[in-house]
């Protein structure tokens, strides 16, 4: 297969053609994006001091990361998230396990379960401040609340749609349940575990944000409501802006896990 | 000398809210040490529900199943079950595959790792060892599970329709196979089919099993003139058309 033929040059060159086409106008349209704003702000035609500009965010990046307040922020939010993100994997994956184990507790659990992931978690925050005080804790279980229900339904169904048959293969070579689970359904839940991990992380965000909007000295979501209060809208959209460029990490990162695995298990 | 497999008077009922249903009604017969039996009946008769409860996954509700005089339960480990899908773990290598049964029990001594490995080498996939299953055609796939099954050296092989996923050709190839190997083990076996030529070609003493709730309707020792045929040569013998059409008049007298 060193030798390709014409058509198949072709094929290739015309699919690298398209990749790079869309790859260009992915930028211009950011670039054009960019420009309209600044310009649009420099003829006054949208006032500034609302809406910001790009040359304003960029000088004020220069200014927190001269005062190293960007870092902080960033890194007090990042810490809350990827700590809470874990804690929520930990706590549905022990939990997904027993459910697992027993019909009898996912029946009594099940409507529970179902009550608590519709409740909107934002109502909970100021709950938790009073129970948990103004803390990087109320954050943090804040961060889990939003995605810890969800994430145990979701890891529970995954361990539950293994396939009945390569279980009795278990039993049939005379393992127990707790072999079937090691060998049948843990490895294969995996897929559905990635996305439970994609989904997760975002929600893990949100639920910090909201944390630190209502119980923080620190963090983007405290700088955000800050900003809003005195008007600095340019740390305001720079906050918005790390968070963008965060969500965007957390998914290549998962996106990346997700594809090692797979070549991993050469699927 | 004791038959290896001795059933007696088993019956069994599934229960659900809309009410029970009789799977199997007073099913006795055993199986001798190193023959090959076949169990025909038609589908949802209840020959599956027969199988899991040779394996022991599920206790009789009356009667006993005794395996070298000692009764079945779940966790006893001289029972092969040989399933309708291969179900080889594409995230194990061939090799960890046909190795699990033996990691479950603990049982990775020296001597049943060697065995596993001169099976491997016999039956064509010491080549694949280091394999992904989907690397594997449809019969190696099969001779795997098979190899799987026979690492753990049991004294009794249960085949639940192993071929009925494979495609006709891979299917008879598969049944020649899979036979040799059995024999060449010297294993007990029995198989359940739908499949008549199948059961034909392969066993010496097909069961009858008649509609749900089934019973046995008659027992039929399967002899050909030839002795040491494969599969394959005897469908091409001549007794096979009138073992075909006796076993064919039988499940329709029941119909």
């Amino acid at each position: 297969m060193d030798e390709i033929t014409a058509r198949q040059a072709e094929f290739l060159k015309e699919h690298r053609r398209h990749h790079h086409l869309v790859a260009f106008c992915r930028f211009l349209a950011f670039f054009l994006f960019l420009a309209a704003w600044e310009i649009s702000t420099d003829l006054h035609l949208i006032d500034a001091f609302i809406f910001s500009s790009p040359s304003r965010i960029v000088r004020t990046i220069i200014d927190m990361s001269r005062d190293g307040s960007i870092f902080r922020h960033t890194g007090i939010t990042l810490y809350e998230t990827l700590l809470s993100f874990a804690l929520v994997i930990l706590v549905s994956f022990l939990t997904a396990t027993v459910l697992w184990f027993s019909n009898t507790v996912s029946e009594i659990l099940e409507p529970w379960l179902v009550i608590l992931n519709s409740l909107p978690k934002s109502a909970l925050a100021p709950l938790l401040i009073v129970w948990l005080g103004a803390s990087t804790r109320t954050i943090i279980v804040a961060g889990m609340s939003v995605a810890v229900f969800g994430s145990i339904i979701s890891m529970y169904t995954a361990f539950r749609d293994t396939d009945g048959e390569k279980l009795k293969l278990i039993y049939t070579l005379g393992g127990n349940r707790l072999q079937a689970l090691r060998c049948v359904v843990f490895p294969s839940s995996v897929p559905s575990i990635i996305s439970i991990l994609k989904v997760n992380i975002g929600l893990c965000l949100v639920g910090v944000i909201i944390g630190e909007f209502l119980a923080a000295r620190e963090g983007l979501g405290y700088l955000i409501i800050y900003a809003s209060q005195i008007f600095k809208l340019n740390y305001l959209i720079t906050a918005l802006i790390i968070l963008c460029i965060i969500a965007f990490c957390f998914y290549q990162i998962i996106q990346k896990l997700e594809h090692d695995i797979r070549k991993a298990r050469n699927l | 000398m004791n038959p290896l497999l001795e059933v007696s008077h088993v019956c069994y009922s599934y229960h659900t809210l809309s009410g029970e249903t009789q799977a199997l009604t007073d099913i006795t017969f055993s199986v001798e040490e190193g023959e090959f039996l076949a169990v025909v009946g038609p589908s949802g008769c209840g020959k599956s529900t027969l199988l899991s409860l040779l394996a022991g996954l599920m206790q009789p509700e009356q009667g006993t199943i005794h395996i070298s005089q000692s009764p079945v339960s779940r966790r006893q480990t001289n029972i092969g079950y040989m399933l309708q899908k291969d179900h080889l773990f594409e995230w194990r290598t061939v090799y960890q595959n046909v190795i699990l049964g033996l990691e479950i029990q603990k049982r990775q001594t020296a001597e049943n790792l060697a065995h596993v490995e001169q099976m491997l080498k016999d039956y064509g996939l010491a080549a694949f060892k280091g394999s992904r299953p989907s690397e594997l055609s449809g019969g190696m796939r099969q001779r795997a599970a098979l190899i799987r099954t026979l690492a753990l050296d049991p004294s009794l092989l249960l085949l639940d329709e192993p071929f009925s996923a494979l495609d006709y050709q891979t299917r008879l190839n598969v049944c020649d196979d899979v036979y040799q190997i059995i024999k060449k083990e010297k294993k007990s076996a029995i198989l359940v089919t739908h499949d008549l030529s199948e059961a034909i070609s392969m066993a010496e003493r097909i069961l009858n099993l008649s509609k749900r709730p089934a019973k046995i309707s008659r027992i039929i020792s399967v002899q050909f003139q030839e002795t040491e045929l494969t599969p394959m040569k005897k469908r091409q013998a001549p007794e096979f058309k009138d073992y075909f059409n006796e076993i064919w008049k039988e499940l329709n007298s029941y119909g």
